[in-house]
């Protein structure tokens, strides 16, 4: 909740009345709510994913689409094909250096806002195959990502509780303000330099903007 | 006559030149150049067609691989031969336990290493299951590529759960198994297990028959496949072609006999095979096959013995084959699965290579394709049933 006396806007948090009577109104059928807590609540619970497929961990999205575990219950069934149309890219499996820079180019031909889930070992840092001279070594090294997910591959409720936290990561987004989230302010990038598939590694091999080697640690 | 059904196939002969332009001024008319994938809803993963379409008919159709060439072979080359292993699960990542059993075959020939009979049972019957896992859920694509939007997929994963509990229960890993070793398998199972196992079995057939209640005789579906993707036997058997689209021409050829690798040689069950190697057989394939697979597994059931899982000698650390080469295949969902490794005398192979079914069976997509719709192209490919994780490597 953002705080109302640095808050330029007159509807601050959910109106300036603590839970309890907010429940003795809801009593008497008076729904107190603020315009932030409406929009994120209606977001949070309608996420879209791209029908996005890269490997082993495709399959597992898949089973977490069916009846079993029914990804519908959290809202976020309807996976749309196109990139416009979504507004979650699960980057389920490795992603090669051949296979990067269309990630990259799905990724800006999504409108904000936008979110992204690194589902297993692969998409996180290469995963079993880090040694490979062709894989990526962790799609955060050229976008943005909200929610990693270990796994070789993750099972389907691992996918949904990354669904669960990415919800609660919503729910907490403030419209206005300094704290403002990173889709309603205009300075921070949406769309990402794509890499170019080189002769020998994408040029560049990553977006300084974004991703830095760890320092190593001196020890004391 | 179906007005659905193209009247002839065309020749097989792909328009000339390379991009539009070189064919655009040719008596085609105007050709238009699609590319389909890598991200698209029915590539089946990251493949990719260059299709080129005259009106929407295709008359040339490239195929564009490497979008998940993860590096398998030369990792396997530089890992020692049990670390091979977890990778060979990641191959075809919807059938681990047979991809699992064809390399550990390749091994032991090059080890000359023996297999106890106990092991030799529940390798089939992890590898049969697996089939029914890989041809329930590839029956399912097919008819998300057909349209049905994930409903016979839906019953095809009901199905796929079950057997996959009982994969994970005994390995400890829903999709990546890890299950067989040089010389055995890694667990054995309980008797509830088995149990479970031969009731999931019994039920299957129950399961078929409601599958094709709804799918065989659908109007729509015979009208989208039949005389669709004709592939004759003597271009399937040039091509190297294996496993179902073969068999859907006609050709009599599955390595369980063949081969009669493991010990299927003791086991009573048909080769089922197609007329007209249209999409239509390559879908029966599927379903008779399967329950030629339950006949086996209910056939391993019976007769498991009991005994050791493991051979006593089989060494697992410290693994070094002496100097030579093997060949080892078996007849995984896909078609011939095959590995050759060279060994000389090191830890690691010196030479190590896949023979993926999904990709050589992939080689006369264009011929398949040609003259019909680009909306049947999808179909066709489904019917195929390539992994890429198997066709990149």
């Amino acid at each position: 909740m953002s705080d109302p006396v640095t808050s330029p806007t007159p509807f601050p948090a959910a109106g300036n009345i603590s839970d309890a009577e907010r429940e003795d109104l809801r009593r008497h059928g008076i729904l107190m709510t603020s315009l932030e807590e409406l929009h994120n609540w209606g977001r949070s619970n309608s996420i879209w994913p791209l029908q996005f497929g890269l490997a082993c961990c495709a399959i597992e999205m898949i089973a977490a689409a069916t009846a079993r575990f029914d990804i519908a219950r959290f809202g976020a069934e309807i996976f749309r094909p196109s990139p416009r149309q979504a507004d979650l890219m699960i980057v389920s499996g490795t992603v090669t250096k051949k296979m990067a820079p269309q990630v990259i180019r799905l990724w800006n031909q999504m409108p904000e806002p936008k979110y992204c889930i690194a589902m297993g070992a692969c998409a996180i840092s290469g995963g079993p195959f880090k040694q490979g001279y062709n894989v990526l070594k962790g799609i955060d090294r050229f976008i943005p990502v909200d929610i990693y997910i270990p796994g070789c591959p993750p099972r389907p409720e691992a996918l949904l509780n990354g669904l669960i936290q990415l919800q609660k990561q919503i729910k907490a987004e403030q419209l206005t303000g300094p704290n403002a989230a990173r889709f309603t302010r205009p300075e921070e990038p949406s769309e990402f330099p794509i890499p170019a598939y080189g002769a020998h590694d994408l040029v560049p091999t990553k977006n300084d903007a974004l991703w830095a080697p760890p320092t190593p640690e001196a020890k004391a | 006559m179906n007005p659905f059904t193209p009247s002839a196939p065309t020749p097989f002969a792909s328009a000339p030149g390379p991009t539009v332009r070189a064919v655009h001024d040719e008596f085609h008319g105007d050709l238009l150049e699609v590319s389909m994938g890598p991200q698209h809803p029915s590539t089946h993963g990251v493949f990719r067609m260059v299709a080129t379409l005259d009106g929407e008919q295709l008359v040339k159709l490239k195929p564009v691989f490497g979008y998940l060439h993860r590096n398998h072979e030369k990792i396997a080359e530089n890992t020692t031969y049990l670390g091979s292993m977890p990778y060979t699960d990641r191959l075809d990542y919807l059938c681990s336990m047979s991809t699992n059993w064809a390399y550990a075959l390749a091994v032991e020939r090059l080890a000359g290493q023996a297999v106890p009979e106990r092991a030799q049972y529940l390798r089939i019957i992890m590898a049969e299951l697996t089939r029914l896992v890989n041809h329930s859920c590839l029956v399912g694509f097919l008819f998300n590529d057909l349209g049905t939007s994930f409903t016979p997929l839906l019953y095809a994963f009901r199905e796929r759960e079950k057997i996959i509990d009982l994969f994970e229960s005994l390995s400890g890993s829903r999709m990546m198994c890890n299950y067989q070793r040089f010389g055995g398998c890694r667990v054995d199972p309980t008797p509830e297990w088995l149990a479970a196992a031969q009731q999931l079995v019994d039920n299957f057939p129950r399961f078929l028959d409601e599958y094709e209640r709804m799918l065989t005789g659908n109007e729509i579906m015979l009208a989208r496949t039949q005389g669709v993707g004709r592939l004759d036997a003597t271009h399937a058997i040039n091509a190297g072609i294996t496993g179902p689209v073969l068999r859907a021409s006609g050709v009599d050829y599955d390595l369980r006999k063949v081969d009669a690798y493991g010990f299927y040689a003791q086991f009573d069950f048909r080769v089922p095979l197609g007329a007209h190697g249209d999409t239509y057989d390559r879908y029966m394939m599927r379903i008779l096959e399967m329950r030629e697979s339950v006949k086996i597994l209910q056939q391993a059931f019976k007769r498991l013995p009991a005994g050791p899982i493991m051979d006593p000698k089989a060494k697992l650390r410290g693994f070094r084959p002496k100097a030579g080469e093997a060949y080892g295949r078996l007849e995984g969902p896909k078609g011939e699965l095959g590995f050759f490794l060279i060994s000389d005398g090191s830890p690691n192979p010196y030479r190590y290579r896949v023979r993926p079914p999904s990709l050589i069976n992939l080689t006369l997509l264009e011929e398949m394709c040609l003259g019909h719709t680009i909306a049947d192209a999808v179909v066709i490919l489904g019917s195929i049933d390539i992994v890429l994780g198997e066709v990149d490597r």
